[in-house]
């Protein structure tokens, strides 16, 4: 339990063991990701993300694996990483 | 006391489920085996021809337990070890869960890696499927049930040859062990708490005309792993569905390899090995996919990896 927020943490495989150095690097490859799709992502006190789109909206996400099903929602369309536009953005 | 494993044995109806569990049970090393049993109808018998009724020995009826019994079986587990600790029942060191034969594995191996204090308890040590040398691969749900088995036990090769079934395995699972079993006779050894497969002695054939295909990816190139996991996630939120399977041997810059193992949408906790087996260090990437283009799950690996320098 997150002792600031109250949030119930879990911990997800592809965050299991990494550090705090590691968990901001994730968040600047996952904007690589989410910059595609219109979205930018925060870390707040590093125990929880926030994802905003342009608009505005935005949704708060416990761990990575749910960061995606949330992303989905504020784009309005799928994410697919085998996408070729998507490949390309990233390159 | 650590984590107690969990096998799950699947297998399309009549594939020989229960009399492979049953001689099983009746060998001396499998005598700490609670097993819990899940039938369809109203009145149970597979637990009966078990031949052995204790109260290690469970019975989930009336329901499948991957779909409508799923808390079902996360009660039955929690209870059990609630009973082991305080002596209620004969201490067991393994579980076996018995599924029905129209059961697809996948959230069952959700369910053991989801619920919390289930997670806490228990751990997946495979997934086992019977499949008749008769009968064949022919059923959705038993294509299913081997497409994501650790290990696939051939049953009744007494009165059919297993040749034909054997490769028809091979092309749909390479990863996965097959053994041939005449009334279940199989030492519990080939089955439980088996060591890693090398994947690099897996052989891929193309299966024309077929949703589901075996791939493997070797990558030269050192992978990042937290953008590895970036991808995957994405790619199992994106076709979790499709992605049956996935089993690899990554080098993350460690002095061994990572050790990845997937079922569907459940990714178990990956493993940290000491040394690689050999000299060759490149990263192996085992799938089982459906409609998924090995190019384009390699060409969007390196994307990401590369976004990661």
């Amino acid at each position: 339990m997150c002792g600031l927020c109250g949030v119930l943490m879990s911990e997800h495989w592809a965050e299991e063991g990494t550090g705090r150095r590691a968990r901001g690097f994730r968040v600047v490859l996952l904007n690589r990701v989410l910059a595609h799709y219109g979205l930018t992502l925060s870390d707040w006190a590093g125990s929880v993300y926030t994802l905003r789109d342009a608009k505005g909206r935005s949704a708060v996400v416990t761990e990575i694996g749910s960061l995606w099903s949330e992303a989905e929602k504020l784009a309005g369309r799928p994410l697919d990483p085998l996408d070729p536009a998507l490949l390309a953005a990233l390159g | 006391m650590g984590k107690t494993p969990v096998t799950l044995v699947t297998g399309f109806l009549g594939s020989g489920k229960t009399t492979l569990i049953a001689r099983l049970l009746a060998h001396p090393d499998m005598g700490a085996t609670a097993v819990i049993v899940n039938e369809l109808g109203e009145v149970g018998i597979d637990h009966h021809l078990l031949r052995r009724v204790d109260e290690r020995t469970v019975l989930l009826a009336s329901g499948c337990v991957c779909c409508t019994l799923r808390g079902d079986l996360a009660d039955e587990l929690r209870d059990l070890d609630n009973r082991r600790a305080r002596g209620e029942i004969p201490a067991f060191e393994r579980v076996v869960v018995e599924t029905t034969g129209l059961a697809d594995p996948a959230p069952i191996v959700y369910t053991l890696a989801a619920e919390p204090v289930v997670r806490h308890h228990y751990v997946l040590d495979g997934i086992v499927a019977t499949v008749d040398a008769r009968a064949g691969l022919v059923e959705p749900e038993s294509v299913k049930q081997v497409a994501v088995a650790d290990v696939v036990v051939v049953t009744k090769v007494d009165v059919a040859e297993a040749d034909g079934i054997g490769t028809a395995v091979r092309g749909l699972n390479p990863a996965a062990e097959i053994v041939e079993a005449v009334f279940g006779d199989i030492e519990p050894s080939r089955l439980f708490s088996r060591p890693e497969r090398d994947l690099r002695e897996l052989k891929f054939e193309e299966r024309p005309h077929t949703e589901i295909q075996p791939f493997c990816l070797i990558f030269d190139e050192q992978l990042d792993w937290t953008a590895f996991g970036i991808w995957l996630t994405m790619l199992l939120q994106a076709r979790g569905a499709d992605l049956l399977r996935v089993k690899g041997l990554l080098d993350v810059g460690g002095e061994g390899p990572l050790l990845l193992n997937g079922v569907q949408h459940v990714v178990h906790p990956p493993e940290h090995l000491d040394a690689w087996p050999d000299d060759d260090h490149r990263s192996r990437l085992v799938f089982v996919g459906r409609n998924l283009e090995r190019e384009a799950v390699a060409r969007s690996l390196l994307a990401f990896n590369a976004a990661s320098l």
